[in-house]
Formats: structure tokens, C-alpha cells, sequence
């Protein structure tokens, strides 16, 4: 029997890299084949050449033994893939339905026949036991539900081999439980899964076989029996990675940050944050773990300025800075690395040295009265590219240029630049490389040290273990729970972020 | 403070300033014990006959519960901050303005209102076409202000057709295919050249009024002392239906143009939410990537909508020239295809919502003409400005709460 | 398209030409079609285009006349092209200019001020009315999010429709048989530079200096830094502490004085009134002169200059070949569009584009 899908000799060329270089791998029937590697590595790549995205430019892609060419998803599905994207590719304002049939519509004539759809959706929803609300509009779902419509879709349109990309990158610990129990449950209905991760622990708790990509290679074929986490990571990373930083036990000081009954509505007017009360000391990393979604970038924002909450107070070093806009956090002694370096973080646009005074241009040196300077502002830049290493040929370059790393190292850079009281970081080193990662990590910890309080706002558990001195769980909106940084149960956090206390209740 | 003054209370606000302005109207203008008198004729009736009846209001009496009304229902809305309801609130305020100033302009004096209602929805018909193509534009996420442009341009080659055939059904053919050649011209720019969609917009209306300008006085003027050819397109009124009071001239007494329009609402409304075609325009609207793994062809499906959105502006277009009057004037469209776009936006994109905020505008329209040949307290100018007040102020008052769809206005990279 | 804000040129001249390129092709490509639809009419091209040439720069009375035309061009395109920088789309300018108009006919005509002084506080209160124009879309756009593009639409009709009436009844000049403002004191004109057969008065000065500060500001002050911040990421603005919605009324105010200076050049330094009938277009062109300018300040003024030229010579042009003036507006609306498709010429002509990342100005409606 031949394997039902075979990729030899695979590869992708983009000016200036070889994101796919050469691939080979087999996916038998009813296999679940996990695929590690870093960001950049290369797996997208190679998934949206199966998904029909990407034409290869070299090798074969074979289906049941036989050389297919596929030409856009469409094509895909009639072959019998289906892919559910890491960023959901479901359209918010229709329902879970008018998903699931678009391109595909069933009609009744020339109109849409919601109620035969609805029909076969629930039919086959049933027979894999995925319980999802057919006329809900999607943006209404939790995510983890989503994903599931998401899975529903693919099954619909006759999908035998499904492909997930970092399906649980949203999700609780406890949801990504039942996602398990749901893969298992296609593996026995005959489906074939390749599923793309960076999650150690997952790949081998869930893998019959995995393969480990690294820089467009090929780099390991193993199974869970065969490798644990280190020989993993290293084979992703291509060295020995350490896993933990050295952190001297902090020695916090006095209160630098203080909340008191903070309400704040998100977006639509629903309440994000309810009731969250904590403080922060100088010297000291509080982080808050928690799935995304359950208020923390609300809790970010009104800390920062951003958005005005609907009640209490924010206190930074005894100055109330509640609802009185960025400045007033920024002057206050505030520095904010946000989640997202490219749309908030910085202006792509500009160069980096103005970048490095996108918050100090209007203050001295490097502006007297309505002038601005651009001298010391040239001279500040060189200062701080040398020191946090930020791989650039000049400081006049673009900051589109730099790469992720690069980008993240430039905000990170300003913010530090000034003296703080307090550091806000979001999600810091969200899809960077592994020396990236380390270099703003050990930043942020030597800022600890420098007696300043840091924020931390993570969804990667891990960086909130490594980091964190102190750990609150933050779920639907409260802070359900505080726990010391030594010695943290990873499980225990896991379940609190569920909302699942020590009680065993649900919080 | 910021947080006190929401967007319903600030309306609400504006609700209750403008009740307060209503009773200052009818202080200096209105003398005590006034009547106005609106008059129901037959449907048919000439207005020398006896009229169906007559509707006699005591002028100050009249504003004041209108005014009342409004006030009370700006305290619920600042009260409760219902969001869903400002826009309807809103509206209600311009109604009640648009009653008011017809009141007191016919004090002592008797008016027929079947008229002003019927010309309500004539002068609607530009703006609820011009909508319902920038409805077909956004839904798909093309973000089209190019409307004016297309509306002027497709009237003036509908109206030289016309000239040229004396067949002005005929310069209707040229005016709709001239709206879809042109939006063309959009639909690259924005969709092969990623030109910013506003920019491009802009440009057609640029290059429609220089080359509109340029076609007068080169080809129309030559062509119209050579002789008047053909006529503007005729009314039609519909058997049994015209003969309604009121009803009547308000649906059944119009031109072709205005009966499509009255059709086209209904029927755009039933094919974006309830066919393939229209779910697939809204996905692309909304989030194109989706789509595109669906299977659908995002571009192709945009320049396709694009190309019927013009077709619909070449319908409005036409109306100016072909239906209105018989005639073509330099920037003849005199902003009607801006005020198309703030009553989709007004409208929530959904065309029964466009065609309520067109009907709005085209009220405070025919309220002008029919006061000018009343006395009234302020200048013409004042009145005549109405529309584009309204305009501004239901912008600013309904966007914010409004969501368009997500993906309008950038380019999609398959 | 986004309009690339001007790049340090890091190539020297290389760069420089790359800028120019696109417009002067532009141009280019827009005359020829021109010279295409002359012939189609059936006219002469040489005397066309010679007419126009020689009507636009053929003697020193032309050339003055040509930058008479210009002057409000260079404030219009001024006011265009701030608005650009921070991502918004001032297209009231012809209303705004009918509000500075007003304010310094009024200014200069019912008020009594020793001569000198009477010019410049009329001139700032056309300025001050333009810039209060501005402001008002401007706040409507920070507070509400409703769109500029539409709210200055109705503001120039607003606009038009007031000063209608403000010249035909309460300021009217009852002395006289055209509707009209009455004459403004002597003391409150611009002077001319070379006589009043010349027409050239002082507000072409004015208009040069008002493009060295515009050029200033942008580049060297802490709002310029603000306005193009807000106009490249006004999120990355905000989240850095930059009070993006009052940077957006500032613009829209800086603009709106730009225009309100190009009514109050015109009526104080030429026409010495205000008419009923006085709307010139000078709207639509002033987008035009922005995108020519390639958002550079400094290119107003050669581009301005060519736009007046065009206006100027379009009359001797007429004369010569019989053809209308109103090609020149086809002319124009054709290097609109190709200076706002630059990627069209790029690819006529075969010229890579520069990789810049730019000025978007269509964010969909709202905020």
C-alpha cells in the first residue's frame, strides 16, 4: 500500500533564500505526523506547496502513489486535503453554516438552502462527534469552538488528510486536551494528520512520528519512543539549547505599580477586565499567564494609556495615571513593549534612529523649544544599535528592512533607553528566533535588577516560568490566582488557566 | 469626562439643541393662532378640483409636540445609550426639522403634500442608485468614491447618445454601459496598479469633470444649435395602482428610471443575503483570505461587482439627464454621488437601510423646492444647504458606531 | 499607490531623477495625448501647443501673468499636501479659500485700519477663516471618525452656498450693478510687485516663503514630527504618547490656513473684491499640484507654475487654434491620473519603482 502522501525531493526557492530545501517525508493512512521547527524554518512553506498556495520549484508530490501537480486550494480539497490555518480562515460576520458552504453552496434554485446544509453539517459534525452550533455567527464562538467549525469545514469538503498549523496556539491547556481526544477520534475514523508545532511537549505526547525541520532541511525523522525534549530542541535549533536562564532570586522593593477594582470594556463594549486589583514592586517580574483572550490586552491597555477603563484607579510610583493617555504613562516613568512590533511598536517606515525617539522627540537634547535636533538623536541611535546588537547597516536604514529579531530589539532598545519605573511587556518575543528570544530575556531580567518593575503579559507559559518572580492567572477577566515563580507546578497553572481552581471548581 | 459624553448622549444632545431651535422658529416666525394646511388631493386630481381632504394644524401647536417628542426620546436615548437606536433617532430628528420648516412656511396657507412626497422619491432615485453601487463596491471591499464622477460621466455620453438617435432609451443603454466602462478605470487602478482606492477614486472624478467639461462645449452645445433631438423618458403610471390616494403618486406615478430603482432595492437586498453570489461577496468583503481557501476568485469576483456597481452608477447617471431633464450642465450631479455614499454608510451597507437615507436626503431636498414659493425666515441658500448639513451630521454621527466590511479598501494579494 | 514621502537621497542625483522621473513623464505622456485629441478635432498642433507656449512664458508680461495664476495654486497645494503627510484628504480647499476670501474682503472693505496694518489683519483673517474651515472636518474626523473626504465635500457646498449669500445681501456693494463686495481700502491691498498691468502682487512672495516654512516645519519641529507620524502609523503614533487626534485637527487647521492664504492673496493682492460668481476650481487642482509635488513641499512651487502656465497659455491657445480651453482640463485630469498611478508610467516607461513604504490614506471609513 502506498503511502497516502509522499513528498520527494521538495523544494522552494524565494529571492535571496531557499525556504524549502530538498524535503522528503511520507505520511501513511491513519498516521499522525508532527512537524517541529522554529519560526522561519520553513513549515509554512512546505504546508501551503501541499495546500496548492506555492508551485515547487524542484521534486514531486505524490498522492496514493501517484504524481499530483496542485494548483490552488481549491484544487487541494478535491484531492482530499484540507488544512485548518493557525489564523483562522473563517469570515466573522457569517454563521457557522454560510462558512462551511461558501464556494460550495447548496441551493434550492437560484437561492441558498440554509436548511439542507444545516442538515448534512449536523449529520457529519455527529459522526466525529464535533458538537458545534450551526446557525451561530462565528465571531460570537469561543476559539476553541472555531476550530472546531474549522475542522468541520475541511471534513465537509471530503478531506482524508488533514493538515493543522499550530492548532494549539489559542487554545487552554485543557482545550488543547480535547483537541487530542479529537484527533485520535479522526485517526480512527481512517483520517491521516500532519499537524505543525513548536511545542515540544505536544508533539510528543500526540505523535505517531515526527519530523523535525530546520532552516528549509530536513533535519530529523523520529518518533516519541526515540527523543525527548532536549534531543528535539536541539535538533530544531541545531545546537544545545538552554532552556533556562540564570536569574538571581529578585529583591523586590517598594510598590511601583498599583491597580485598585479595575474595570475595562474591550472593543465591543464588553467587560475585558472585572474587578482586577494587583500591585508590583520595583525589582520585581510579576507575569500573567493566561490564554489569549481573557483580558489581558485589555489590562495592557488601560495599564499603558491606551484606553480609558470604566473604573478604578492605576497608580505608577504614586503618580494616578488612570485614563490620561499614553504621555501621561510615559512621563510617569511607563515603557511599553507591545504585542505587536510592526503595527504599534514601531513606524516601518522610518529609520531607526527616528524610531529610537518615536517617544522622546519633544524633549531635550534632542528637541529645544519647537526644533528638533537631529544630532543627539543620530548619536543615541548609534549608542543603543551597538548595545542591544541590532544587526543593521546603518542607522538611517528603514526599520522595514531589519528582520523580526532585529525589529523587536529596536523597540525594546527605545524603551530602555529611558530610565523606567515600571516595563510593560506584551507578548515580547512573540515569533522570534532562539537568540533573540535570549537576548530579551536576559534584557528584561537585567532591568529587574536595575530595580525597575516589569509587567509581563505572555501566552507562552514557558516564558512566563522562566521569567516570572512572581505568577498570576489571569481567566475571563479576574485574576483567579497568584502563585510564587520558584518551583511552579506547570500543571497546576495549566488548570488554572482553564479557570479550573484548586477546589476543583470552575472559577 | 470624555466618558460622559458617549456618542448616543451627544446626540441625544443635538436632539434636544435642535427642539430648543424649533421653538425659537416658531417664536420669530410664526404668528399666534396660525394654520398650516397640508392637502390630500385625488391621485389624479388637477389642483383647481376639490381635494380627497385637507389637513388643517395649528402651526405652533404642531412644533411644539414634535418638539416635545423629540425631547422626550433624546432623554431615553441619553438615559439608556442605546446604540442601535441612534441612527433612527437621527433620523427622526431630520424628519421632524423637515415637518417644521414646511409648517412655518406655509402658515396661513394650505399646500399639497402628495406632491413634495411624490418628488421625495424622484430625487431619491440618484441617491438610492448611487448607494446601491457603492453597496456592491464596499460589501466586496472596494472602497469606490468615484461615484460623482461616474454618475456625471455616464450622463453626459447617455445625454450626446440621446442627441445623436433621438432616442433617449437608447442614450439609457449608452449611459449604463459608459458607468461600467469608466468604473473600469477604477477597478484597475485600485485592483492591478494598487493605487490607494481614495486616490483613484478621486482621480475618475477629476478626469469626469474635465473631460464632461470638455464634451459640453466641444460636442453638446455644437449638437443642440444644430437642433433639439429626442426627449427626456416619459412617465409611466401603473394601471389601478396610480389611482391611490397618496400611495399613488408617491409609487405608481414616476419614469422609468425612479421604478427601477424602487425594483433594484429589494432585488440587490435579496441577492446579497440570500444567494451564492451574495454570500460569496460578502466573504470577500470581510475577510478575503478565507474566501480565497474556499476556492473563490477574490480579484475576479471584485472587478465583476466592480463592473455592475457602474453599470448601476451609468443607471443613476442617466437619471440627470435622461429623466430629471432633458438637458446636460457642467458638474450637473452637484454632489449627489457623495451624499450616495454617507446614506450606505447611514444604512448599515444594506440597501433597504441605503434607500431610508436616501429618502432623508431627497426630503430635505424637496422641502427646498417646495418652499420657494413660500415666504420663509431664513435665505434660500440656507435651505438649500440642508442636505449636505445632513450629510455631515449623520456621518458623524452614525460611522463610528457603523462597521463596515472589515477588508474594504485594500488590495488583496493572492 | 501610497505617496512616497520624500527619502533622504542616498544616491545623490540618481535618486533625485528617480523622484522627478515619474511626474515630468507624466507630464509628457498627458501633452501627447493631448496632441492626439488636437489632431482628432481636426486642428493644428503647432499652433495649439505654440499658443499655449508662447501664451504661458512668451514674454515678461506672460510670465508674470503665469505666476499670478500660480499663486493660489502654490497655497492650495500647500494645503493638499500637509494634509497628505498625516494621512488625511483635504479636499475642501475650495471652500476654505471661499471662507478666507470672505474674511478678507470683509476685513479689508468694513473695517477702518491704518494702511499697511489693514493688509495684514485682513490677510491673517483670511488665513484664520481658512484655517477655522479646516478645523472643523478635522475635529469631526478625531472625535467622530467621520470620514474628511466626504465631511470637506459638504463643507465646500456649505461653504459656497454661505458666501453666496453673504455677498448677495449682507456685505453686498449696493453702489454697484455686479454682485459683488465693495473695493477694499487702499490701505488693506497687497502691493503689486510691478505695476498693476503686470498683475503680479506681493501674495506670490508670500506663497514662496509659506513653502520654505511648510518645508521647515515638517522637517525640523517637533508637530512636524508628529504630523508625519500620524500620517505613516497613527497607531504606532499613539501608542508611543503622540496626541494623535489633536495632531489631526492641527493639520487639517495648518491646511485650511494654507487655503484661507491663497482667497486672501487673491482678493487683496488682485481682485481687490469679492464676486458672486468667483469659484475658480481651484479644489480638484490643488490635489493635483500635491501629487505632482511628490509630497514634497519644496516641488509645489515648479509644479504650481506649471499648472498656472497651462491656465495662462490655454487662452492664446484658443485664440490660435480654435481649440477650447477646456482640453487644458482634460490635459490636467490626465496628469492627475498618472501622477496618482505612478505604477502606470513606471511600466509605460519601463522605470523600476522605488521600494518605499508610504502615506496610506484609504483606512475604510471610521477610525
Amino acid at each position: 500500500m502506498p503511502p497516502v502522501l509522499e513528498v520527494r525531493n521538495l523544494t522552494k526557492r524565494f529571492p535571496g533564500i531557499t525556504a524549502t530545501d530538498a524535503v522528503n517525508f511520507t505520511l501513511e493512512a491513519g498516521e499522525i505526523h508532527a512537524f517541529l521547527g522554529e519560526n522561519g524554518a520553513g513549515k509554512s512553506t512546505l504546508m501551503n506547496m501541499l495546500y496548492g498556495l506555492y508551485r515547487p520549484d524542484e521534486g514531486q508530490i505524490l498522492l496514493n502513489g501517484h504524481a499530483v501537480q496542485i494548483n490552488g486550494a481549491n484544487d487541494a480539497i478535491k484531492r482530499g486535503l484540507g488544512m485548518v490555518h493557525q489564523h483562522f480562515m473563517l469570515v466573522p460576520t457569517l454563521t457557522v453554516t454560510e462558512n462551511i458552504i461558501l464556494g460550495n453552496e447548496v441551493v434550492n434554485g437560484l437561492l441558498i438552502d440554509i436548511a439542507s446544509a444545516q442538515q448534512r453539517i449536523r449529520s457529519l459534525a455527529q459522526t466525529f462527534g464535533l458538537d458545534i452550533p450551526v446557525d451561530a455567527i462565528v465571531h460570537d464562538l469561543p476559539v476553541g469552538v472555531q476550530q472546531r467549525v474549522e475542522i468541520v469545514k475541511a471534513l465537509y469538503r471530503g478531506a482524508d488528510i488533514l493538515i493543522l498549523d499550530e492548532p494549539t496556539a489559542v487554545l487552554t491547556p485543557q482545550e488543547a486536551d480535547d483537541l487530542f481526544v479529537v484527533i485520535k477520534r479522526l485517526k480512527a475514523q481512517g483520517k491521516s494528520i500532519i499537524f505543525i508545532s513548536h511545542k515540544l511537549r505536544e508533539v510528543l505526547a500526540l505523535a505517531d512520528r515526527i519530523s523535525v525541520l530546520r532552516r528549509g532541511k530536513l533535519v530529523g525523522d523520529t518518533t516519541p519512543a526515540q527523543a525527548d525534549e532536549a534531543k528535539l530542541a536541539s535538533m530544531m535549533v541545531g545546537r544545545d539549547v538552554v532552556l533556562h536562564i540564570e536569574k538571581h532570586p529578585a529583591t523586590p522593593g517598594e510598590v511601583v505599580l498599583d491597580i485598585n477594582h479595575l474595570q475595562v470594556a474591550d472593543e465591543r463594549g464588553n467587560i475585558a477586565v472585572s474587578d482586577v486589583s494587583l500591585q508590583i514592586h520595583r525589582g520585581e517580574i510579576v507575569g500573567i499567564a493566561g490564554v489569549q483572550g481573557n483580558g489581558q490586552t485589555e489590562l495592557v491597555a488601560a495599564v499603558t494609556g491606551l484606553i480609558q477603563p470604566l473604573d478604578g484607579t492605576i497608580v505608577v510610583a504614586g503618580a494616578d495615571i488612570t485614563g490620561q493617555g499614553t504621555n501621561r504613562a510615559i512621563d510617569a516613568g511607563m515603557g511599553h513593549i507591545p504585542e505587536d512590533r510592526q503595527q504599534h511598536g514601531l513606524v516601518l517606515s522610518y529609520s531607526i534612529a527616528d524610531n529610537m525617539v518615536l517617544s522622546t522627540y519633544d524633549i531635550a537634547p534632542f528637541a529645544t523649544g519647537l526644533v528638533i535636533n537631529e544630532a543627539p538623536i543620530a548619536a543615541q541611535a548609534t549608542t543603543l544599535v551597538q548595545r542591544f546588537d541590532v544587526r543593521t547597516g546603518s542607522i538611517e536604514a528603514l526599520a522595514s528592512t531589519l528582520s523580526g529579531g532585529n525589529q523587536q530589539k529596536v523597540v525594546v532598545a527605545r524603551e530602555l533607553a529611558r530610565p523606567l519605573k515600571l516595563l510593560v511587556a506584551a507578548q515580547p518575543t512573540r515569533g522570534l528566533d532562539v537568540g533573540s528570544i535570549e537576548f530579551i530575556h536576559k534584557s528584561i531580567v537585567a532591568e529587574r535588577d536595575n530595580g525597575t518593575g516589569v509587567l509581563l503579559v505572555s501566552a507562552e507559559l514557558d516564558e512566563i516560568l522562566a521569567l516570572a518572580d512572581r505568577i498570576m492567572v489571569m481567566y475571563r477577566g479576574q485574576i483567579i490566582a497568584e502563585v510564587p515563580g520558584a518551583g511552579a507546578d506547570r500543571n497546576q497553572i495549566g488548570l488554572l488557566m482553564a479557570g479550573i481552581t484548586s477546589t476543583g471548581a470552575t472559577a | 469626562m470624555q466618558h460622559f459624553f458617549t456618542r448616543e448622549r451627544i446626540i441625544g444632545l443635538i436632539g434636544i439643541i435642535t427642539a430648543l431651535a424649533l421653538l425659537w422658529l416658531v417664536q420669530q416666525s410664526v404668528p399666534n393662532g396660525a394654520i398650516s394646511t397640508l392637502r390630500i388631493p385625488y391621485a389624479n386630481g388637477k389642483p383647481q378640483d376639490a381635494p380627497l381632504f385637507d389637513i388643517p394644524l395649528p402651526t405652533a401647536f404642531t412644533i411644539y409636540v414634535l418638539a416635545g417628542l423629540l425631547v422626550v426620546a433624546a432623554i431615553g436615548l441619553i438615559w439608556r445609550q442605546r446604540a442601535d437606536l441612534a441612527p433612527a433617532y437621527m433620523g427622526g430628528v431630520i424628519a421632524v426639522v423637515i415637518v417644521s420648516i414646511l409648517l412655518t412656511a406655509i402658515v396661513n396657507n394650505r399646500t399639497d403634500i402628495v406632491d413634495m412626497l411624490g418628488r421625495m422619491v424622484r430625487l431619491a432615485t440618484p441617491i438610492a442608485l448611487g448607494a446601491l453601487a457603492g453597496i456592491l463596491c464596499e460589501r466586496s471591499g472596494v472602497v469606490n468614491i468615484a461615484i460623482e464622477g461616474t454618475m456625471l460621466f455616464s450622463a453626459c455620453i447617455g445625454f450626446i447618445v440621446s442627441l445623436s438617435v433621438g432616442n433617449s432609451w437608447i442614450g439609457l443603454i449608452a449611459a449604463i454601459l459608459a458607468g461600467s466602462a469608466i468604473v473600469m478605470v477604477h477597478a484597475v487602478l485600485s485592483l492591478y496598479y494598487k493605487t490607494d482606492q481614495i486616490i483613484s477614486g478621486t482621480v475618475i472624478n477629476i478626469l469626469a469633470v474635465g473631460v464632461t467639461g470638455y464634451l459640453r462645449t466641444s460636442v453638446i452645445l455644437p449638437m443642440e444649435a444644430g437642433g433639439n433631438r429626442g426627449a427626456a423618458l416619459p412617465q409611466f403610471d401603473i394601471p389601478l395602482l396610480s389611482n391611490i390616494p397618496v400611495i399613488g403618486p408617491m409609487l405608481f406615478q414616476h419614469r422609468p428610471i425612479t421604478y427601477m430603482m424602487l425594483m433594484m432595492v429589494p432585488l440587490v437586498s435579496l441577492m446579497l443575503f440570500r444567494t451564492p453570489w451574495g454570500l460569496r461577496t460578502r466573504a470577500i468583503g470581510e475577510h478575503p483570505r478565507a474566501a480565497d481557501t474556499m476556492g473563490i476568485n477574490v480579484n475576479r469576483m471584485r472587478y465583476f461587482n466592480v463592473w455592475i456597481s457602474g453599470m448601476i452608477a451609468g443607471l443613476a447617471g442617466a437619471w440627470f439627464s435622461l429623466e430629471a431633464s432633458y438637458n446636460f450642465d457642467d458638474v450637473m450631479t452637484n454632489g449627489r454621488g457623495f451624499i450616495a455614499l454617507a446614506a450606505m454608510i447611514f444604512g448599515n451597507w444594506t440597501p433597504f437601510g441605503a434607500l431610508s437615507g436616501a429618502l432623508l436626503f431627497s426630503a430635505a431636498d424637496a422641502l427646498q423646492i417646495k418652499i420657494q414659493g413660500f415666504d420663509f425666515a431664513l435665505p434660500s441658500q440656507f435651505v438649500q444647504m440642508l442636505p449636505y448639513v445632513i450629510t455631515v451630521v449623520v456621518l458623524a454621527g452614525v460611522i463610528g458606531r457603523a462597521r463596515p466590511p472589515a477588508a474594504v479598501g485594500k488590495p488583496y494579494e493572492p | 499607490m501610497s505617496i512616497p514621502p520624500p527619502t533622504p537621497p542616498t544616491n545623490g542625483w540618481r535618486t533625485w531623477i528617480g523622484i522627478l522621473l515619474v511626474p515630468v513623464l507624466a507630464i509628457f505622456t498627458a501633452l501627447v495625448i493631448g496632441a492626439i485629441i488636437i489632431v482628432a478635432t481636426g486642428a493644428d498642433v503647432i499652433s495649439a501647443y505654440g499658443g499655449l507656449f508662447m501664451g504661458a512664458i512668451g514674454s515678461p508680461r506672460a510670465i508674470a501673468y503665469t505666476l499670478v495664476e500660480a499663486t493660489p495654486y502654490i497655497f492650495g497645494g500647500l494645503a493638499v499636501l500637509i494634509g497628505f503627510r498625516a494621512g488625511l484628504f483635504n479636499i475642501g480647499v475650495e471652500g476654505q479659500i471661499a471662507v478666507g476670501s470672505m474674511c478678507a474682503a470683509v476685513v479689508g472693505a468694513f473695517v477702518t485700519l491704518p494702511p499697511g496694518l489693514h493688509a495684514i489683519v485682513a490677510f491673517v483673517a483670511g488665513a484664520l477663516g481658512g484655517a477655522l474651515w479646516g478645523a472643523i472636518p478635522g475635529w469631526l474626523r478625531a472625535r467622530t471618525g467621520a470620514h474628511e473626504v466626504i465631511t470637506t465635500i459638504m463643507f465646500n457646498y456649505i461653504a459656497i452656498r454661505s458666501t453666496d449669500y453673504l455677498i448677495k445681501v449682507p456685505f453686498l456693494d449696493k453702489a454697484s450693478s455686479s454682485q459683488r463686495t465693495p473695493f477694499i481700502a487702499e490701505g488693506a491691498q497687497i502691493p503689486f510687485l510691478f505695476g498693476a498691468d503686470n498683475r503680479l502682487h506681493t501674495g506670490f512672495l508670500i506663497a514662496i516663503v509659506a513653502v520654505i516654512a511648510t518645508a521647515w516645519i515638517l522637517k525640523r519641529t517637533i508637530i512636524g514630527f508628529e504630523i508625519r507620524t500620524t500620517g505613516a502609523n497613527p497607531d504606532a503614533a499613539h501608542y508611543a504618547g503622540m496626541n494623535v487626534p489633536r495632531t489631526i485637527i492641527l493639520t487639517m487647521a495648518l491646511s485650511g490656513l494654507m487655503a484661507g492664504m491663497a482667497g486672501a492673496s487673491q482678493v487683496l493682492g488682485l481682485e481687490h473684491n469679492l464676486k458672486a460668481s468667483f469659484s475658480a476650481g481651484y479644489g480638484f487642482d490643488s490635489i493635483a499640484i500635491a501629487l505632482l509635488a511628490a509630497s514634497n513641499p519644496l516641488g509645489v512651487i515648479p509644479a504650481a507654475i506649471f499648472w498656472g502656465a497651462l491656465r495662462n497659455g490655454a487662452g492664446l491657445m484658443q485664440l490660435n487654434s480654435g481649440i477650447s480651453i477646456n482640453l487644458i482640463n482634460i490635459v490636467q485630469a490626465l496628469v492627475i491620473a498618472f501622477v496618482a498611478a505612478d505604477q502606470i508610467v513606471r511600466q509605460i516607461y519601463r522605470i523600476r519603482s522605488a521600494r518605499s513604504a508610504g502615506i496610506t490614506l484609504s483606512r475604510g471609513w471610521g477610525r
